[in-house]
C-alpha cells in the first residue's frame, strides 16, 4: 500500500507517470549534459546542479521505450536517493495531484516488461491511468552489470 | 546517577571529549618523561590533566573512574614532588592507567555507564608503586645512588626555577613560559590558582633537605606565575578561541565556496565587455575575496600531521619494550599542515611503516653493540612541503634490508621469475617488499611478519594519490619516503580534448607529451599486429587510442585523419603507456567530485570535475585506463603481482612475446618483457673486439650474439641487422635476428623437449606455428658469458 498522497507527474512517451512529492528535490529544464563513455545506455550524461555532479538517467531507456526525438529536450526531475541526487530525464512535467487511496490498484498483469518492474501501481483517475515508479529502483543502474551484459550480447 | 548524566548530557560530552584530546597528550608527555624523568614541566602537566580528570569524574559522578584516576594521582604527586622517581614500572603502570580510564570513557560514549571491568589489581599497583624503592623489581637497582642524584637534579632545578621566578617577576619573559605550560594542558585559571595551593602546602611541611629545595623551587616556580598577571587570562582566552565544528560544516563550505569560484570566474568574464568603472572595481573586489574565502576555507580542513605524529611514540615504545629493544624517537616538521581526509587516510599506513621499522629494522641492543652503533636505535620521522605535495620521511639506523634475502624470498614465493630477478635493478628488488604476499620477516611476530602489510600500506597510498619509496643499505639502517599531495580535493591535471570532450588526467601520471603532426602519424606509428607502438627515444611505447577506449564516436568537429595528435605519455604501475588524444588543452588545478552510484564502478573514471565555464569533464583512471586496454593484468593492482600470476600458472600461460627469424624459416620467441629495445645498425658499424662482434651502442661497447651462428642456420643476408637489445644490470647485450616478425599475447602452452637443443627453454605454437622459445641467460652464458658481468669488474678486467 502507499502512504503517499501527493504525487509529481510527468509524461514519459504516452505513459503518464508519478512520483511521491516527497522524493523530489527539483525539477529543471533541460540542462546541458557531459556524457560518460562506456556507462550503461540508461545514463544520458552528468549535470552540474550547483556544483553537485547529478547524473542523468533516461526513463525512455530505462522503461525500455523508444528513444526521444532528438529535437525534443528532455526536463530533469532531480530526485533525492540514499546514494545522493539523481535526475530522472523525462517528456513533459506534469502538475503535482492528490489522489484517493481508494482508487489504487498494483501493477497490472499485463503491462510489459520494464514498466512492469519498475512500476509499483495505478492510480484510476478520472483523465486516465496514473503509473507510481519506484523512483528508487528506477535510478539504481549500475554500469558494470551492463558492460557485461552487453558484452555477453556482442559474443552470442 | 543516570538522570543526571541525561540531564548533563552536553556536559558528559564535553568531558569526553577534552578527556580523550587531553589522554593523547598523556601518553606523548609520559614517553617523553620516561626519557627525562626529572623534566617537572611535564611531570605538572602530566599530573594536571588526571586531575582535572579526577575532578570532573567526581562532579558527573563517575566514582570507578574517579577511583583509578586518584591512586594515578596520588602516585603522580609523589613523582612531582620528587619523592619518588620515574622508572620503567611507573611508566608503565600509569600508561595501563590511561588505557584504563580511555577504556571507561569510551564505555560512558556508548551507553553513559563505566562498565563491568574491574580495575582493582591496576589499583592495588599504582597503590604499591607508591611506596619508596619503587616496584618489587626495581628494589635491587642501586638504592643508594638515586637519592643522590635527586639532590642533584632538584638542586639544578631550583636553581634554574629561581631564575625563571625572577624573570617572571619583572616581565612577561618567564610568564611566557609558564603560560606554554599551561596552554598545553589546557587548564582553567581555577586550576592553576588550585595547583598553586597545593605546592605552597608542600613547601610547608617539613620534608628532608633536598626535597624542601625541592618544593621551595617549585613554589618559587609557582610564585612567578602568581606574580606575573598575563598567564590566567591568556589561558582562558586560549579556551575561548577555538570551537568545535563538524567537518561536514566545512565540507559544505568547500563546496560552496567551489560554487562561489565558478560565479565569480562568470562574473569576471563578464566584466571583461563591461566599461562601467564602478562595477569593474566591484568584480575585482569580488574576485579578491573569493580568492581569499577560498583559501580561508581550505585551511581549516589542515591540520598538521603532529596529530597523526602524537600517537606513535607510545607505539614505539611499547613495540620496543616487548621485542626487547631501545628505540628513540625523533619528529621533524610537525607542524607541516595536510588536509584532514589525507590525516585520516594515512594514519594507518604510518603506524604500519613505523610498527615494521621497530619490529624489522631496528637491532637488539647487544647486536647493536656488537656492530659499534649505539645500542639506543633512532627512528626519525620527517615531513616537509616540496612542490605542491608533503612528504614524510621515516628513516631508523637498523639492519637494513638485504636484496639478496628480498630476491630469495621473492623467488620462493613466486613473486618474480628467475629471468625477472636477474634484471631487477636494487631498487626494484628493494620495492618487492611492497609485492602482495611479501614479508622478510625471519618469524611472524604479533604485529608483522605476515606479508599482509606493505601491499596494502601502497595501496593505500596510492589510494590518495601518494606514491611510496624505499631505500636501504644494508647495515646501517632504511629510509622509506613518502610523498602525498595536500589535499584531495584539489589536484593538478591536464586537460585534454577527445572526439569534442574534455577530460582530466591527474599530473601524477604524468610523464611526457608528444606532438605528432598529421604528416608525421603515418610515418612513425607503427603497427604490429594490431596493437599500436610509437619509438619514443628507442623505447617501444604501447599506444592506446582513448577514442577506441572509451568507445566514443568522434565528434563532427574533429575531422577524421586530416588534424594533429599528441600522445600522452601515462605510467601505470611500472608500465609506461602513450594515451593518443586529439587535442592537448592545459594544465589546471581541478576540484575532484565524486561520481554517483551509476557510473562509480566505471574503473576507467576517477572522478569528475566542473571546468571554468561551469561544464563537467571527467577524471580518467590512469590505472583503470591501462588495465581496461591490457597494457597491465586486469587481476592485479600492481606490475609484480602480475608477475606472480604468470610464474604461478605453470607451462600453459598468457605471455607477450617477441617473435623473430634467424633464417631457415626457423621461428623464435622471447618474452617482450625481457627485450630493453629493438634496434637496427648497418653492418658497416660492426667492429671487432678480441674474437667478437660488437657495436657502439649509447656511449657503450655492446657485444653481438648472432643467433644465426649459435643455432647454425642460413639468414638471409642483409645490409641492416636486425638486433633485439637485453639488458642486465645496465649491460646490454645485442641478439643478431633475420627479421622481427611480431609482437603477440598468447595463451601457449609449452613443451619441453628432454634431447632439445642448447639455449632453448622449449617450444610453443604461437600464431599457428611451431616457434621456439629463446632462453636468453643459456645463450648468453654460452655465447657472451662477460658481457653480463656486473660493469665494474668488466671495467677493472679493461
Amino acid at each position: 500500500m502507499l502512504e503517499e498522497r501527493q504525487f509529481c507527474t510527468f509524461l514519459v512517451a504516452d505513459l503518464f507517470l508519478g512520483i511521491p512529492v516527497s522524493a523530489v528535490q527539483e525539477v529543471i529544464r533541460y540542462h546541458e549534459m557531459t556524457r560518460v563513455p562506456l556507462a550503461d545506455r540508461t545514463i544520458t550524461g552528468l549535470i552540474n546542479l550547483r556544483g553537485q555532479i547529478v547524473t542523468a538517467v533516461d526513463l525512455r531507456q530505462r522503461l525500455g521505450l523508444e528513444d526521444r526525438a532528438p529535437e525534443s529536450l528532455p526536463m530533469n526531475v532531480v530526485i533525492r536517493t540514499d546514494d545522493g541526487a539523481v535526475s530522472l530525464l523525462v517528456d513533459e512535467i506534469g502538475d503535482v495531484l492528490e489522489v484517493e487511496e481508494r482508487d489504487f490498484e498494483p501493477p497490472l498483469e499485463t503491462l510489459g516488461g520494464k514498466v512492469r518492474e519498475l512500476v509499483r501501481g495505478v492510480f484510476k483517475l478520472e483523465t486516465g491511468l496514473l503509473l507510481i515508479l519506484d523512483e528508487e529502483k528506477a535510478a539504481n543502474v549500475s554500469s558494470t552489470q551492463s558492460e557485461a551484459m552487453e558484452l555477453v550480447r556482442e559474443t552470442i | 546517577m543516570t538522570t543526571l548524566i541525561e540531564g548533563c548530557d552536553e556536559i558528559v560530552k564535553d568531558f569526553l571529549v577534552e578527556s580523550y584530546e587531553n589522554l593523547d597528550q598523556l601518553d606523548q608527555d609520559l614517553v617523553a618523561l620516561e626519557q627525562d624523568p626529572g623534566n617537572r614541566e611535564i611531570l605538572a602537566s602530566v599530573f594536571r590533566t588526571i586531575h582535572t580528570i579526577k575532578g570532573t569524574c567526581g562532579f558527573l559522578d563517575f566514582g570507578k573512574l574517579e577511583k583509578v584516576a586518584h591512586v594515578g594521582e596520588n602516585l603522580l604527586s609523589k613523582l612531582r614532588d620528587g619523592e619518588l622517581e620515574l622508572d620503567a614500572n611507573r611508566t608503565s603502570a600509569l600508561l595501563t592507567m590511561i588505557d584504563a580510564i580511555r577504556s571507561m570513557l569510551s564505555h560512558i560514549e556508548d551507553d553513559g555507564s563505566e562498565g563491568d571491568a574491574d580495575y582493582g589489581n591496576l589499583i592495588d599497583l599504582l597503590t604499591n608503586l607508591q611506596q619508596t624503592g619503587s616496584g618489587p623489581e626495581a628494589a635491587g637497582t642501586a638504592p643508594g645512588r638515586a637519592p643522590d642524584r635527586d639532590v642533584e637534579d632538584v638542586a639544578q632545578d631550583a636553581k634554574r626555577s629561581a631564575e625563571t621566578a625572577q624573570a617572571g617577576g619583572d616581565g612577561t619573559l618567564g610568564s611566557a613560559e609558564t603560560t606554554t605550560t599551561t596552554a598545553q594542558a589546557a587548564d582553567t585559571p581555577q586550576d592553576s590558582a588550585k595547583q598553586t595551593k597545593d605546592t605552597v602546602q608542600a613547601a610547608d611541611t617539613p620534608q628532608d633537605s633536598a626535597k624542601k629545595t625541592m618544593a621551595t623551587a617549585q613554589a618559587a616556580e609557582t610564585s612567578g606565575t602568581v606574580l606575573s598577571p598575563a598567564p590566567s587570562p591568556t589561558a582562558s582566552s586560549l579556551t575561548e578561541s577555538t570551537i568545535r565544528v563538524d567537518v561536514d560544516h566545512l565540507d559544505r563550505l568547500m563546496n560552496l565556496v567551489g560554487e562561489l569560484v565558478l560565479a565569480r570566474n562568470q562574473i569576471l568574464q563578464f566584466t571583461s565587455k563591461e566599461e562601467d568603472a564602478a562595477f569593474v572595481a566591484t568584480s575585482q573586489h569580488l574576485n579578491m575575496i573569493t580568492t581569499e574565502l577560498q583559501e580561508g576555507v581550505m585551511k581549516t580542513r589542515m591540520q598538521p600531521i603532529g596529530n597523526v605524529w602524537n600517537k606513535l611514540p607510545r607505539v614505539v615504545r611499547d613495540l620496543a619494550r616487548s621485542c626487547g629493544k631501545d628505540v628513540k624517537i625523533i619528529m621533524e616538521g610537525k607542524e607541516t599542515e595536510l588536509d584532514k581526509t589525507i590525516i585520516e587516510a594515512i594514519r594507518d599506513p604510518l603506524t604500519h611503516l613505523v610498527r615494521n621499522s621497530v619490529d624489522h629494522g631496528i637491532e637488539i641492543p647487544e647486536e647493536r653493540q656488537a656492530l659499534g652503533k649505539a645500542h639506543e636505535g633512532t627512528l626519525l620521522l620527517r615531513a616537509f612541503h616540496e612542490g605542491g605535495q608533503v612528504n614524510i620521511e621515516i628513516t631508523d639506523d637498523g639492519g637494513g634490508i638485504s636484496t639478496e634475502v628480498l630476491k630469495k624470498k621473492a623467488l620462493e614465493r613466486s613473486i618474480i621469475t628467475t629471468e625477472q630477478a636477474a634484471r631487477m635493478s636494487e631498487r626494484e628488488l628493494l620495492n618487492l617488499i611492497f609485492a602482495p604476499g611479501f614479508s622478510t620477516a625471519k618469524k611472524v611476530t604479533k604485529v608483522s611478519g605476515r606479508g599482509v602489510g606493505m601491499d596494502v600500506v601502497r595501496t593505500n597510498i596510492e589510494k590518495i594519490g601518494g606514491s611510496i619509496d624505499l631505500q636501504s643499505k644494508e647495515g646501517s639502517g632504511t629510509t622509506i619516503r613518502i610523498k602525498i599531495p595536500l589535499t584531495l580535493a584539489i589536484i593538478p591535471a591536464l586537460i585534454v580534448t577527445d572526439s569534442g570532450d574534455r577530460f582530466a588526467i591527474p599530473q601524477v601520471n604524468l610523464l611526457e607529451l608528444v606532438r605528432l603532426e598529421a604528416e608525421q602519424i603515418e610515418t612513425s606509428i607503427e603497427d604490429i599486429n594490431g596493437s599500436p607502438v610509437y619509438r619514443l627515444r628507442g623505447n617501444l611505447l604501447p599506444l592506446v587510442f582513448l577514442n577506441k577506449e572509451l568507445k566514443m564516436q568522434a565528434a563532427e568537429s574533429s575531422a577524421a585523419g586530416s588534424s594533429a595528435v599528441s600522445i600522452v605519455v601515462l605510467q601505470a604501475d611500472e608500465q609506461q603507456f602513450g594515451l593518443i588524444v586529439d587535442e592537448i588543452n592545459d594544465t589546471e588545478e581541478i576540484v575532484v567530485k565524486p561520481l554517483g552510484t551509476q557510473i562509480k564502478d566505471l574503473d576507467t573514471f576517477a572522478g569528475a570535475t566542473i571546468m571554468g565555464d561551469g561544464k563537467i569533464a571527467l577524471i580518467l583512471d590512469v590505472m583503470g585506463l591501462a588495465q581496461r586496454a591490457g597494457i597491465i593484468g586486469e587481476l592485479s593492482s600492481h606490475g609484480i603481482g602480475e608477475h606472480k600470476e604468470q610464474a604461478s600458472t605453470g607451462s600453459d600461460q598468457r605471455r607477450t612475446l617477441l617473435v623473430f627469424s634467424i633464417g631457415d624459416d626457423r621461428r623464435m620467441a622471447i618474452p617482450l618483457d625481457l627485450v630493453a629495445r629493438l634496434e637496427e645498425f648497418p653492418i658497416s658499424s660492426v667492429e671487432v673486439a678480441g674474437d667478437r662482434e660488437v657495436v657502439q651502442y649509447r656511449g657503450e661497447i655492446m657485444p653481438l650474439v648472432r643467433l644465426s651462428r649459435f643455432f647454425n642456420t642460413n639468414p638471409d643476408e642483409t645490409e641492416q641487422l636486425q638486433v633485439v637489445v637485453y639488458s642486465h644490470m645496465s649491460r646490454s647485450i645485442g641478439f643478431v635476428v633475420e627479421e622481427i616478425i611480431d609482437i603477440v599475447e598468447e595463451r601457449i602452452t609449452v613443451t619441453i623437449d628432454p634431447d632439445e637443443q642448447m639455449g632453448l627453454d622449449g617450444a610453443a605454437v604461437v600464431q599457428e606455428k611451431v616457434t621456439d622459445l629463446l632462453d636468453v641467460d643459456a645463450v648468453v652464458g654460452a655465447a657472451a658469458p662477460e658481457a653480463l658481468e656486473p660493469a665494474a669488474t668488466a671495467e677493472a678486467e679493461a
